[in-house]
């Protein structure tokens, strides 16, 4: 047995486990952590699956920033209380649980009938080494337009979320406020 | 790999480990020593000779104090915070290149832990995962100080390291390669702090915020704070944030040497050839932790809502530019050749001088300037 | 080397977790944690199978998917802010104004 086999017998058992905790964790920022334990786990898959750009952008991006903000909305919405787990609508935890066992079944069952993907056996992928700059070409040549798009969906997403989350000075005010920015407005929900 | 490789790496692992609690060490003694001169104080003096000892000292008093955890803390995320925010700065350490090598037991053994071709990445991820520590201390302690610390940290960090991730941008560009030691290696004639200047400058900059040091230790401020997110720690769970914060300082300032400053480079004589670059990434790390120490004796603490416009307004519209002009310098050459290129370069920087210096005389002056 | 059906089964768990996370939870935080779970799911099979196919395009849209889970994580989060503010709670079958 390989190193990584080693690895992933050990790492994938911490990952599904943080992820059922998760589930099952009512206050939201232990289960934000452990989502971060999660997406950490993941990053270390694509180290030993030759990815290891995707690695430094799963922990930059996914646990660096996007989990971050999570913490940031729990911490300053104050929603970090327990919240009860039971289910105001009948069967929905039920239906809940078979969809989802439907769905794992549904899944490992394509896998078990193995749609031919052992057809080119153990492979040995790109130098290390070689592989961001290979992975840069494919990006900045093949796919250049997608990326542009998404480049152009991340500022209007940003764009949108600054609008959304603004507070819009009172219209009754005498003498308005100015752009009160998110951070400004921080300190004083959190205090109230 | 051999058992022999291995009790070699992990020697190293150990090596580097202490070697950095123990320039840490020497670092907090320096800290205060140079703030005492600057006030025309003595500092510490009796810890050994001239206070040397100081931070053993503190150290130890710290790890026989009473761990205090408050009734309103949430206890496993109040417990691991300090591990938390401790941890990232050792990791990014591991890939930096701070010596050549030398042979041991007929192998060679380089002077960096790892040299992932991610280099600079994984510098950045642990970077970002540096946050997490502050974040958790905050919430975790239950309390009102230590939750807006946190707030206002998780905000100004992630604001920040845009604007050093920008600045990095522009160096792995400038040199071509992710893997800090091609990017020593790239150093071999030209420092980068020469023709990446605004780099530098940027991620000094950035690296103060993301280490919350003064005049950006908004996460800590005690004026406004009481001590920010740690105002609840005591003990030896302090001394962990004490100790996570200074080797940060350590890990921001060696990757600023390694990426501008020329790495382990330096003019050495031929007698142990192994000793000089790690005596100049020594002395050139301590030369920009001293920059930082300047900094925090000259410089007020500055307001939040500046520091993030500061961080927002011009440290990342700056970065993005300087970044654009990187690529163009870089990839304009080799399409149009050099001639062109300069030339036209030289139109534009003439043109901007000229209107800047055309710009005033143009604008009609403010009334209150007039009667100046 | 990983085999891949290890690969896959392991993605197929914690996509299931995440389908359970976003159908169970009522937090809409919680929920769109649950979705993230999904996405990175959807990430671990696309990087394994471009390493079996010694194909660089599965990481590109790896890649892609990271940037649009964070586009999709600031605008739910912003609204999330909005909901919270207009209605002073993040439970989503609290907010069921709009569905019938």
């Amino acid at each position: 047995m390989s190193a990584d086999q080693v690895a992933f017998l050990v790492l994938a058992p911490i990952s599904v486990g943080a992820g059922i905790a998760m589930l099952l964790q009512r206050n939201a920022v232990h289960a934000a952590l452990l989502l971060v334990v999660n997406l950490v786990t993941v990053g270390i898959f694509y180290l030993m699956l030759a990815a290891p750009f995707l690695f430094a952008v799963q922990i930059i991006v996914y646990a660096g920033a996007i989990m971050v903000l999570f913490l940031f909305v729990i911490m300053l919405l104050g929603v970090d209380r327990a919240e009860p787990l039971e289910e105001p609508i009948r069967f929905q935890r039920t239906a809940a649980v078979l969809l989802g066992v439907g769905i794992l079944a549904e899944l490992v069952t394509a896998v078990r009938a193995g749609v031919g993907f052992r057809a080119l056996g153990p492979a040995a992928f790109a130098e290390t080494g070689a592989d961001t700059a290979a992975l840069a070409r494919a990006l900045f040549r093949s796919y250049v337009l997608p990326f542009e798009a998404t480049s152009v969906l991340l500022i209007v997403a940003a764009v949108a979320a600054m609008v959304l989350a603004r507070r819009r000075p009172a219209p009754a005010t005498a003498e308005p406020e100015g752009v009160v920015d998110a951070e400004e407005a921080a300190p004083e929900e959190v205090g109230a | 790999m051999d058992l022999l490789d291995w009790a070699l790496l992990l020697g190293r692992v150990a090596v580097v480990f202490a070697g950095l609690l123990v320039t840490v060490m020497l670092l907090i003694w320096m800290e205060r020593k140079v703030i005492a001169d600057m006030q025309t104080r003595m500092g510490p003096m009796r810890a050994g000779p001239r206070g040397v000892l100081i931070t053993l000292a503190d150290g130890i008093k710290l790890f026989f104090k009473e761990g205090i955890v408050p009734a309103e803390a949430d206890r496993p995320v109040y417990l691991i915070a300090p591990v938390i925010a401790m941890l990232p700065a050792f990791l990014a350490f591991a890939v930096i290149p701070f010596g050549t090598s030398v042979t041991l037991f007929g192998r060679e053994v380089p002077f960096q832990l790892a040299d992932p071709s991610i280099g600079i990445l994984w510098v950045l991820a642990m970077a970002s995962l540096g946050v997490y520590g502050i974040v958790l201390a905050g919430w975790s302690s239950g309390s009102n100080y230590p939750l807006l610390g946190a707030v206002r940290s998780s905000a100004q960090i992630i604001s920040y390291e845009i604007g050093m991730s920008l600045a990095l941008v522009a160096v792995l560009m400038y040199s071509g390669s992710l893997r800090l030691s091609e990017i020593v290696e790239a150093q071999a004639r030209v420092w980068n702090v020469i023709p990446q200047f605004p780099a530098f400058v940027v991620y000094l900059i950035a690296g103060l915020a993301e280490t919350n040091r003064p005049p950006f230790d908004l996460p800590e401020a005690e004026s406004e704070l009481v001590a920010g997110f740690h105002t609840e720690y005591s003990g030896i769970r302090f001394a962990l944030f004490y100790l996570g914060e200074y080797v940060n300082t350590v890990t921001v300032a060696s990757v600023a040497v390694t990426l501008f400053l020329g790495g382990w480079r330096g003019p050495a004589p031929d007698v142990l050839p192994w000793v000089w670059p790690l005596l100049w990434f020594l002395a050139k790390v301590l030369a920009v932790v001293y920059g930082y120490v300047w900094v925090r004796a000259t410089l007020p603490r500055i307001r939040f809502d500046r520091l993030m416009a500061f961080g927002w307004k011009v440290l990342i519209p700056f970065g993005l530019v300087w970044v654009l002009l990187t690529g163009a310098i870089v990839v304009l050459p080799d399409v149009y050749g050099r001639g062109p290129v300069v030339a036209g370069a030289a139109v534009v920087f003439g043109a901007l001088v000229l209107a800047s210096v055309a710009a005033p005389l143009l604008r009609p002056r403010p009334a209150a300037e007039v009667g100046r | 080397m990983i085999r891949l059906p290890l690969v896959l089964l392991f993605s197929a768990a914690l996509f299931s977790i995440g389908v359970y996370g976003v159908l169970a939870r009522r937090n809409a935080v919680m929920v769109l944690m649950a979705i993230e779970l999904m996405l990175n799911a959807v990430n671990v099979n696309l990087v394994g199978f471009s390493q079996l196919w010694r194909d660089l395009a599965g990481q590109v849209f790896a890649l892609f998917v990271i940037a649009v889970a964070a586009a999709e994580v600031g605008i739910g989060l912003a609204i999330v802010l909005l909901i919270y503010r207009n209605r002073e709670t993040i439970d989503l079958s609290e907010v069921s104004l709009l569905k019938w």
